[in-house]
Formats: structure tokens, C-alpha cells, sequence
């Protein structure tokens, strides 16, 4: 991937992460975060892995974030909400956040030079992040993983089932 | 091609989880008071796996191309996820029906998340680790939350779920940092090439390290990751309370350990200050908030904290006496904890729970034997010598000592010293006071003595007989290899 494109989209994909954060009012901290989730789409598309761009769509940008908005729009908050920040917390918070950037980005600086992958136009191969090549992966290598999920969404649905049943016993 | 589906590896998991199946199906064809027998179902499954898992000791094999394995290591951990889950459908048998909750699913909820443990302690694979530990945490976050008509239960589950989901990003992070790092998720992978790593290799570690401390941080309740815990504790029905101090908590220490002890211990220079300074402050906070509380329950959720600190020193110590010391450690907590959590529920009646310190006055004289239980378990939880606790906690403390690490050592000790102040005062309580209220007791409640039965005599027995529990858990640690 071209450091001319990743550096860009990187950039403005964390100016819009930051505004998730940032932003007082809730529907655009959710529009915010469609725009975030996009735009990785596209990283991944660079990154030859179309499959995941797909479902990053698909899932995330569009399902999860209409269920974040419908949310929003039920709950009514047309007001705003009163978010009140304590100011040590966020110096707290905002000081953990820099030293661990910090310690992340240290090679990009010193060191080990240039972060891998940028700027490097390995080939690769023809099938790489086909639905065909991740199904393989899926049933395979990572068949024991895919069987626990559905324990775990069984979880879920019971869970779900018996906190929102009108009475127990 | 499709990996060879080893069944012995997941023979345990599969029987408990076939059981949970089992409790549901029964509790279609059960109303009422015959829902109690529901806990039979998996108490029984649960006895069954225990023995499956004895029978399986001298397995040493990984399957489902390396994403788990079944080693003594697992299968130490299964034995006290059992014992766990076992004590905690005992007591609710009996709990349950005090509280008004006759949930068949409750008890299928509990053999779940024990699922779900069972895997954290076999897994070889970091998102194999995620889905247990996942399963686990989000049957935990419902249980805390399935006493409806309590608004404390509501929201223990709403706190537990939101801080949960939180460090769980964290745990995420980590391991796509470590992904990052080494291209596998693999931890034998992991293992192999940590060592001949290069400097950017390193540096993407070291952050997924710091994170998957932070996320295991929470699981445990580390100090500073352990504001969740005594809200959480106080208001989630007693007897999942216990299962998440004996349970949760155990499961959370056995991914900890695997990856921490074993996969990075070629790293163990970089992340052993990094636990000695948690496990420091995460005694001392416990211990020093649990002085002040008023409600037992509370009090024994920073206790919960302080013994997580403890745990941690044998971590730090990073060799198999360490090592072998917390497996000992967690199975004499269990065993400790579920018994004292077992008289706070036997203290208690419908629309009435007794949690508070000043409801325990004279409890021991009007009821002796529930006296002498708690004795047992807060003289043990306190370190007290001829006990489980004291046991455990000399091993613990002796590992750290012999990898020079005994400032750490003395600082438990001082805090062993600072808890003997509030676990002697609720002895003081039940045994000096004078004019207490009356309370239940154990009288009509079978399933609920018969835990207390159990919880003591193990109590008693592992701090008598430390040496093949912690013969056995030494052969657990070294299966790791």
C-alpha cells in the first residue's frame, strides 16, 4: 500500500475517530463512526482484502450502525446530553493515551526505521482475502473457534432471553 | 483439509457443555419447587467431568491443528472449575428458592460459563482463549444480573457488562498487537519465536503484553482495574457471587498464568516489575478498603481484590514453584470463599438478606456450628496456620523469596497482618456481641449444610494436607513444558 494513500486515509480516519469521541451530541458521534468504519473498509481494500471490506460494510457500517442510530433516535435524545467530563479524569486518561503511543510509535522513530509493510508492494497471491480463501482458513485451521461461537451466541440468546422475559420462575 | 477432530481434547468441555443442553431440555418438563432438582442434573455432570478429567491425567496432547490442548495444566484448572460450579449449584438449590428464583435456565447459564472456563484453561490459541473466555464472561454478566426484582442485581449486571466489554477491548487489542507481532495467534508459534524476534517484533509485543495485562488486569480485579468488583459483588445473588470470587476469577488466572509464565516467559524480565507493582498495590488497596466496609459482602469483595494481589506475587516469582503456588492457591481460595459466601446466604431469608456487619452479632452463639464454619474460612482467608489460606499463602510467598523478590514477600505478609483486622472482626461479632438479631441459620436447608460440609472439611483437609494438592498442582505446571 502506497505511503501516499495510507498516510492520508490513516490521518483522516483518526480525525474522525476522534470525533466519535469528541462530538457532545450522540448522532454525530454515530455518524462519525460510519464515516470511521468506511473508511478502514477502504484500508482493507488496499490491503487486497476484499472480503473484510465487504463485511466491514455489510456488518458494521451498515447494520450495527443503524442499530446505534435507532438506539439513539428511541431513546430520544434530542437535547443535549449533559456529558459531564471531570477534568483529572481526562488528564488522567488523555496522559496513559500519550505514553502509550508513545511506546507504540518508538520503532517509527528509532531504531527498527520504517513500519512494515509501507510502501511495499508485495505480491500476493491471486486467491489472498477471497471468500473462497477465508472460508478455507474458517473450516480448517480455525474450525474448533467457529464451533465455540455458536456456544458462545447461545450464551448470548439465552442470556438475552431470560433478562428481558416478564417473569421468572 | 480438515483438522482431525480429536475428541479425548475436548472431552471435557463437551460433557459440560451436553449438560448445560441436558438442564435446559429438563427445565421444560419442570415447574416450581421441582426446578431445585435441575441443579442435580449438572451437579451430577459436573462430579462426571471431574472424574473424566482425573481419568485423563497423564494426556498430554494438543488438537484442531494446535488451537488447544489438553495437558495436567488444563486439567487441574478443569477439576476446580468443577469443584466451582459443583459448591455453587449446591448452595443455590437452596438459595435460590429463599430469593424467589426458580430459573431452570440459571443453572444451565452456570454449566455455560464453566464451558466457557474450560476453555480459557486448554487454550493454545488467542482467539480459542477470547471465545472462553467470552462465553464465560457473558454468562457471568447475566447471571449478576438475573435477580430481576433487585435493583442491585440490575445494576451489578449493568456495571459488570459495560466495564467487562471495556476491558475486554483491551484483551482484543492485545492480541491483535501480538498477531501483529508474530503473524499467529498460535501460542506455540508465539513460544518459538519470541525469541529470535527483532526489535519491531519486540516493541508490537511489549504492547500487546501491556494491554493483555490490562485486560486480564480486570478479569481478576487487579487494582487499577477493580473498580467494578464490589458493587458487582454486593449485588449479584450471593451464590453467583462465590462462583465468580471461586470460578471467575480461577479461569481468568489460568489464561493469565498459560500465557504470561509460560508463553512470555522469555519476556519475564520486562512484565515481572510491571506485576510486582500491580500485585503491591492491588493488596494493599484490597486489604485497606475492606477494613472500613460495613456490608459482608463488600468487605469480602475487596478481600477478593487483596488475594488477587497475592496470586500475583506468585506470578512474579515466574518459576514452577510460583507457578504450582497459584494453582494451590486458587483451588484452597475456592474452596475457602465459596464457604464463606455459603454463610452469608445461610444468614439470610426471603426479603431479608443479612449482609449487613451488624447483622452478624452473636451469630455464633445462637447458631455454633455455622460459627464454626465461619471461623474455618475467615481464619483461612486471613492466613492463619493448620488452614488452607496459610498454606497457600506460604507457598506463594516462599517462591517469591527464593527468586529474590522478598520486599515482596514482607509486604504480603504486612497485609496478611492488616486483613487479620476485618476477618477477626467479624468473628468478634459473632461470637463477643451480645443481642444480635435472629437470623436462619441452616435448619431445613440440606443442599446449603452439606456445602458448608464440604467447603470445611476441604478447607481444613488442604491446610492439613498441603502436600499432594500441591504435589499434583507442581505436575499441573509442569506439563506446560
Amino acid at each position: 500500500m502506497s505511503p501516499y494513500v495510507f498516510f492520508p486515509l490513516a490521518a483522516t480516519i483518526i480525525a474522525f475517530a476522534l470525533g466519535v469521541v469528541l462530538n457532545r451530541h450522540p448522532i454525530r458521534s454515530a455518524l462519525c463512526l460510519a464515516v470511521t468504519l468506511f473508511l478502514l473498509a477502504v484500508v482493507f481494500v488496499f490491503l487486497d482484502a476484499h472480503l473484510v471490506a465487504a463485511l466491514q460494510i455489510i456488518v458494521y457500517a451498515g447494520a450495527i450502525l443503524v442499530l446505534f442510530l435507532f438506539v439513539i433516535m428511541l431513546l430520544n435524545l434530542e437535547a443535549d446530553v449533559p456529558l459531564k467530563r471531570r477534568r483529572n479524569m481526562t488528564l488522567a486518561a488523555s496522559t496513559v493515551g500519550v505514553i502509550f503511543a508513545a511506546a507504540t510509535l518508538r520503532p517509527l522513530f528509532f531504531g527498527a526505521g520504517e513500519l512494515p509493510g509501507i510502501g511495499l508492494e508485495a505480491p500476493v497471491d491471486a486467491a489472498f482475502g477471497s471468500a473462497e480463501a477465508i472460508g478455507h482458513r474458517l473450516f480448517t485451521h480455525f474450525v474448533l473457534p467457529f464451533e465455540i461461537t455458536s456456544v458462545l451466541l447461545l450464551v448470548a440468546v439465552l442470556g438475552a432471553v431470560v433478562l428481558a422475559k416478564k417473569r421468572m420462575g | 483439509m480438515i483438522p482431525e477432530i480429536s475428541w479425548t481434547i475436548l472431552l471435557p468441555t463437551l460433557l459440560v457443555t451436553g449438560t448445560g443442553f441436558a438442564v435446559l431440555l429438563a427445565d421444560l418438563a419442570t415447574t416450581g419447587p421441582e426446578k431445585d432438582g435441575l441443579g442435580w442434573i449438572g451437579i451430577v455432570g459436573l462430579v462426571v467431568t471431574a472424574i473424566a478429567s482425573a481419568a485423563l491425567w497423564n494426556t498430554q496432547a494438543s488438537g484442531f491443528d494446535g488451537t488447544i490442548v489438553l495437558d495436567r495444566y488444563a486439567l487441574f484448572f478443569n477439576v476446580v472449575f468443577c469443584l466451582a460450579a459443583a459448591l455453587t449449584l449446591l448452595m443455590s438449590m437452596d438459595y435460590l428458592g429463599t430469593i424467589g428464583l426458580r430459573s431452570g435456565e440459571y443453572y444451565a447459564i452456570v454449566l455455560f460459563a464453566t464451558a466457557g472456563m474450560f476453555l480459557m484453561a486448554a487454550a493454545n490459541d488467542l482467539i480459542v482463549l477470547f471465545l472462553g473466555l467470552e462465553t464465560m464472561s457473558i454468562a457471568a454478566y447475566v447471571l449478576a444480573g438475573i435477580w430481576r426484582p433487585d435493583l442491585r442485581s440490575s445494576e451489578a449486571a449493568m456495571k459488570y457488562f459495560l466495564l467487562g466489554a471495556f476491558a475486554t477491548g483491551f484483551l482484543l487489542f492485545g492480541i491483535a498487537m501480538l498477531y501483529g507481532a508474530f503473524g499467529t495467534t498460535t501460542l506455540t508459534t508465539i513460544t518459538a519465536e519470541i525469541g529470535p524476534s527483532a526489535d519491531l517484533q519486540r516493541t508490537l509485543a511489549f504492547g500487546g503484553v501491556a494491554l493483555l495485562i490490562a485486560g486480564f488486569g480486570f478479569k481478576i480485579a487487579a487494582v487499577p482495574f477493580h473498580a467494578w468488583a464490589p458493587d458487582v459483588y454486593e449485588g449479584s445473588p450471593t451464590s453467583v457471587t462465590a462462583f465468580m470470587a471461586a470460578g471467575v476469577k480461577a479461569a481468568a488466572f489460568a489464561a493469565f498464568v498459560r500465557i504470561f509464565m509460560h508463553t512470555f516467559a522469555e519476556l519475564a524480565v520486562d512484565w515481572r516489575p510491571v506485576l510486582a507493582l500491580l500485585a503491591v498495590v492491588t493488596m494493599t488497596v484490597g486489604n485497606l478498603a475492606a477494613l472500613k466496609q460495613t456490608n459482608i459482602k463488600r468487605m469480602l469483595a475487596y478481600s477478593s481484590i487483596a488475594h488477587a494481589g497475592y496470586l500475583l506475587v506468585g506470578m512474579v516469582a515466574a518459576d514452577s514453584l510460583g507457578g504450582a503456588a497459584v494453582l494451590y492457591y486458587l483451588l484452597a481460595y475456592g474452596l475457602m470463599n465459596t464457604g464463606a459466601f455459603a454463610v452469608v446466604i445461610a444468614l439470610g431469608k426471603r426479603g431479608e438478606p443479612n449482609e449487613s456487619l451488624d447483622d452478624y452479632d452473636s451469630v455464633g452463639l445462637r447458631h455454633p456450628a455455622l460459627g464454626l464454619c465461619m471461623t474455618v474460612f475467615m481464619l483461612s482467608l486471613a492466613g492463619i496456620p493448620a488452614l488452607a489460606g496459610f498454606t497457600g499463602k506460604f507457598y506463594l510467598f516462599s517462591a517469591a523469596v527464593g527468586q529474590g523478590y522478598a520486599w515482596l514477600a514482607i509486604i504480603g505478609v504486612l497485609n496478611s497482618v492488616v486483613s487479620m483486622y476485618y476477618y477477626g472482626g467479624v468473628l468478634m461479632r459473632m461470637f463477643m456481641a451480645e443481642d444480635g438479631k435472629d437470623v436462619q441459620g441452616t435448619t431445613h436447608r440440606p443442599y446449603l449444610t452439606a456445602t458448608l460440609i464440604v467447603t470445611t472439611v476441604g478447607t481444613v483437609a488442604l491446610g492439613i494436607f498441603p502436600s499432594w494438592a500441591f504435589e499434583l498442582a507442581l505436575g499441573a505446571f509442569q506439563s506446560l513444558g
